[in-house]
């Protein structure tokens, strides 16, 4: 694990003396999960960014002036006070974009420490790109200039997900069970309060949150659920708890639709297999599995070939790469991130690989406004598929510009 | 009450997969007097064992040869580490197991990764055996039962009713005297451990697919199957049958009542605050039985002790 870290700063360090050479590359810190419980989600992330950057910027000439992408890994370990060691590192590499995703709890810490950070040193500004924290704060009473959130967040997801719910005649009663932290505990809140407003006849016959990461074995769980009666259960549980419920769920005769926030790749597809099929539901933004756009068939295939064991599990990596490019040339400078937030803010991208819709980077919260999918489990041929197994998710249900009317509590500082 | 009698069911199988790892550690926990802090990751390597080798042969070549290698492995380790670690005192036996713990999991990482591996139930046993109420009653646990009383009886057989049975038992109380009467007391030790080993690889073989099959199986049901041992009492087969079982309910059941300790207070005569989420208590008043479920193991360890330190059924203190 150490090594890991000797490796990415060893890397880091690399990168400082090519900067030397080529003073123009645009170097992007990604501060992330490299080793602990949560590495094989980061590393994925990573070759997402590096693939993303290589083949979708640099192949293309880069940005400016030929300016190249570079990505820059710094291990944060999922720990909070980690990623902001990892940030004054970065800061001291001259760093001017950080990108980050896996814990909202690090998000916030980030975004906290970078909006000090650019307040008392106006020469030496930072934007953070978060790819996934999805705890709807960082767009709302949270929110400020230098972030920029490219996933839907938690509420926007959950209002696509009981949209979907409502419209289903045959969902009577719903189970809803989490993990017993922040994160559960705002799925459950803002799943009971959204499914009484748009189907109140819905009974929610269960709302309850485990212990997160040391339940052995969810099968008294499982009993609860088929034994409420319950037609559809939503959880926002990930890893092995995601596994777990839902496989012990489908195994004791749950049959209706487990609506799930994590439930595809990082081993679980491959986990679930034939038993997801017909049950296990996903709610995310992104690309159908296989995507319809030729190019993005063409961009998985090559990634597939360079990491075999590899997903595209996070779509809108792409997009931050390439909204990120537009906004710097959009600029005319890649040093001044003001004037590349400016560009980025009410940003129209029509090029996403993965959507035929624009993607609208609202201005007034910096929240991506794009379309979200509800997506289904099934059997999907290689290369398409997730952990290689032969499965993987497709469109059930899309909701165009998710969220778009959902309230918003954002009052941000403008520089 | 169908939902208790599923219950009761599912408990069953928790507390005899228990048993299959607390029936090896309490003969080696006996036998070495020190914890055994790398049993669970036993259990964890039958489990990858089976996975890589149900790959090419399907599931039950696995069932057969993974807890082989794991047993070889485990007396292996036993002849040349333990042994060797053994003569500086338990401390160093502690510290070497708490090691050998580690090294696994790093092991298992590295080889299979991080995540969870597709490891599943073998299709012939793929089918729902009954169901009560709606809730359905896979074969691949009816199979699970019947593995873990077959070999509690054949332990049962060869530890009380032969000659081999009986050379451990004295070996595990008197090893010096066991030694003066001519027989290998090391030699017992190591068969000792190297079975106890790979009935937990065993457990490995049958839970990984229901369990699921990652680097953190081991870690979530260590400290559960100490607590069996310390329950149970050294040494006791019983004691661990009936302890595993114990724990096996305990947990089923509470994670299945929502048990409110809101209407606790209230029956004990509190008065429940008027804004609950500004009091200080309002953890205390929104706590519900699953949520405590996790810690009644170690509550009943920590009763255990204080009633009867030696354990249910053992016979003697340590």
């Amino acid at each position: 694990m150490k090594s890991l870290k000797k490796f990415a700063l060893g890397m880091a360090v690399a990168g400082l003396s090519a900067t030397a050479v080529a003073a123009e590359n645009v170097k992007i810190a990604f501060i992330d999960p490299l080793s602990g419980a949560f590495a094989a989600t980061g590393t994925n992330g990573l070759h997402q960014f590096r693939f993303a950057a290589d083949e979708l910027v640099n192949e293309n000439g880069g940005v400016l002036d030929g300016q190249m992408f570079e990505m820059v890994a710094f291990d944060n370990k999922t720990s909070p006070k980690e990623s902001l060691t990892q940030l004054q590192v970065a800061i001291d590499q001259g760093i001017r974009y950080v990108v980050q995703g896996n814990g909202s709890g690090v998000a916030h810490a980030l975004t906290d420490a970078i909006n000090k950070h650019n307040r008392r040193n106006p020469d030496d500004q930072l934007l953070f790109l978060n790819y996934s924290a999805v705890d709807p704060a960082l767009t709302n009473e949270e929110c400020n200039f230098w972030h920029f959130r490219f996933d839907a967040h938690a509420d926007i997801k959950m209002d696509v997900l009981t949209d979907t719910i409502a419209e289903n005649e045959d969902i009577e009663k719903v189970y809803i069970i989490g993990q017993d932290y922040s994160f559960g505990k705002a799925v459950a809140s803002a799943a009971v309060r959204m499914l009484a407003e748009k189907r109140p006849d819905i009974e929610i016959v269960g709302n309850e949150l485990h212990p997160i990461g040391s339940v052995q074995d969810f099968t008294p769980y499982a009993r609860k659920i088929v034994s409420s009666g319950a037609d559809a259960m939503i959880t926002g549980n990930w890893g092995s708890d995601m596994l777990g419920i839902g496989k012990a769920a489908i195994e004791n005769g749950f049959s209706g639709p487990v609506y799930t926030y994590y439930g595809a790749a990082d081993g679980i597809t491959a986990a679930f297999g034939e038993t997801g099929v017909g049950s296990l539901k996903l709610v995310a933004e992104g690309g159908n599995n296989p995507p319809s756009k030729p190019e993005a068939q063409e961009y998985i295939r090559a990634f597939k070939d360079k990491y075999p064991d590899g997903n595209i599990s996070q779509a809108r990596i792409t997009n931050v790469i390439q909204m990120l490019a537009m906004a710097i040339d959009e600029a005319g400078t890649a040093t001044d991130v003001v004037k590349v937030a400016e560009a980025l803010e009410g940003m129209e991208f029509t090029d996403s690989l993965w959507s035929d819709n624009p993607l609208v980077m609202r201005a007034d919260d910096h929240q991506l406004i794009q379309e979200v999918h509800i997506l289904g489990h099934v059997p999907v041929e290689a290369p398409f598929d997730f952990d290689n197994s032969g499965y993987g998710m497709q469109y059930e249900n899309s909701v165009v510009a998710a969220g778009e009317d959902l309230p918003m509590s954002c009052e941000m500082d403008r520089p | 009450m169908s939902l208790f009698i599923v219950n009761i069911l599912d408990g069953f199988v928790t507390g005899l997969l228990l048993f299959m790892l607390c029936s090896g550690l309490t003969l080696i926990f006996s036998m070495m007097g020190v914890l055994n802090f790398a049993h669970a990751s036993f259990y964890m390597l039958g489990a990858y064992f089976a996975y890589q080798i149900s790959m090419f042969t399907g599931f039950w070549v696995g069932l057969i040869v993974a807890p082989i290698i794991v047993g070889v492995m485990g007396a292996l380790i036993e002849r040349y580490g333990l042994r060797r670690v053994h003569q500086y005192g338990h401390v160093p036996e502690l510290i070497f197991t708490f090691g050998l713990a580690l090294l696994i999991e790093e092991f298992v990482q590295f080889f299979w990764g991080r995540q969870q591996v597709p490891y599943n139930p073998p299709a012939a046993l793929d089918f729902t055996a009954f169901a009560i109420a709606g809730n359905t009653f896979p074969a691949y646990k009816v199979f699970m039962i019947f593995m873990a009383i077959g070999l509690f009886l054949v332990l049962l057989y060869i530890l009380t009713k032969t000659r081999i049975g009986m050379t451990i038992q004295a070996a595990l109380s008197y090893p010096e005297t066991v030694q003066n009467l001519g027989h290998n007391v090391p030699m017992v030790f190591m068969g000792v451990f190297g079975v106890g080993t790979a009935m937990a690889g065993l457990a490995g073989v049958i839970a990984g697919p229901v369990m699921g099959t990652f680097p953190g199986m081991a870690f979530t049901l260590g400290a559960i199957v100490f607590v069996c041992i310390v329950v149970g009492g050294l040494g006791s087969l019983w004691g661990a049958l009936v302890a595993s079982l114990l724990i096996g309910w305990i947990q089923t059941f509470a994670a299945s009542y929502n048990l409110r300790m809101e209407d606790l207070l209230i029956w004990l005569g509190f008065e429940k605050p008027m804004l609950i989420w500004e009091s200080p208590w309002q953890d205390l008043w929104t706590l519900t039985l699953p949520q405590v479920g996790p810690i009644l193991p170690y509550l009943l360890m920590v009763i255990v002790l204080v009633l009867r330190p030696q354990g249910l059924f053992g016979k003697r203190e340590t």
